[in-house]
């Protein structure tokens, strides 16, 4: 992962487009008008959603349609849940540890 | 030892927050002990076949822990704590970043709240971890990766060496 995927969910406008596109593939000019913001403005947030690899640009004719990458939104769940699986881990390690400490006292 | 001991595990993806909320068969003093004291950490606070080694820990407000993550192969994986809060068998918070073998920080790190109860004997930890940026926490699972692949291969060695007896 280039760009950072929390960094890219964090903002609440960049949280909107990838909703709205998990529904439908958009444009950028789509986007603009649905957000009320410039064109600048909407490619800057496609440009830190596009890095992270949470969407993908499809051309169709003259227009780039950007399309919800969920696979990558599932990866991203999978990780997570490996760092969950190390907490559990550590947590098992750590009653074992109490449990001695309880015998010894 | 219970079997019902609560385990919670949430993330807040836009808050950039993990928190963690688990119950321990043990009282609270003995709870404080083994997240604050670094011979009771070393023996727990990496999950196997990794394993933790402070080299010293300070555990005052503006003291630091520093300490390493071994893997199985030997690599170690330094980290430098910074305690920023104590309220003793209550809370402490600190301030976590990667480090070189110096004892040189990165830039980015992590905040860490720590929060003690106990009811009836159990004790109940809740934990919350802000901005550990998902980069720093890949790290982290890498080298949980490499211990577990690596735990794998053992097995796998092995089964292999049972088959041929």
């Amino acid at each position: 992962m280039k760009q950072d995927i929390f960094q890219a969910i964090a903002d609440p406008t960049r949280r909107a487009i990838l909703t709205l596109i998990a529904i439908q593939a958009l444009t950028p000019n789509a986007m603009a008008e649905k957000f009320d913001m410039t064109r600048q403005a909407v490619s800057k947030h496609i440009k830190v959603l596009h890095e992270c690899d949470l969407i993908r640009p499809e051309p169709s004719g003259r227009e780039i349609y950007y399309h919800f990458n969920a696979k990558k939104m599932q990866e991203f769940d999978h990780w997570l849940a490996q760092f969950r699986e190390s907490w559990k881990t550590q947590f098992n390690q750590l009653d074992k540890v109490l449990s001695t400490l309880k015998q010894q006292k | 030892m219970k079997n019902d001991l609560l385990f919670d595990f949430n993330v807040d993806k836009a808050a950039k927050t993990v928190y963690i909320t688990r119950e321990f068969d043990a009282g609270l003093d003995l709870v404080w002990d083994a997240f604050t004291k670094a011979e009771i950490l070393d023996q727990w606070a990496a999950p196997a076949p990794m394993r933790a080694k402070t080299k010293y820990m300070d555990f005052t407000v503006g003291g630091k822990r520093f300490y390493a993550m071994i893997s199985p192969d030997g690599e170690e994986r330094w980290a430098l704590q910074k305690y920023t809060s104590i309220t003793p068998k209550t809370n402490f918070k600190l301030y976590n970043a990667f480090a070189d073998k110096d004892e040189n920080p990165e830039p980015a790190g992590s905040e860490w709240d720590y929060n003690f109860s106990e009811e009836n004997d159990i004790t109940k930890v809740y934990i919350t971890i802000y901005n550990e940026s998902l980069e720093r926490m890949e790290r982290i699972m890498e080298g949980f990766r490499i211990g577990f692949a690596m735990t794998l291969k053992n097995l796998d060695e092995l089964l292999a060496a049972s088959k041929q007896n």
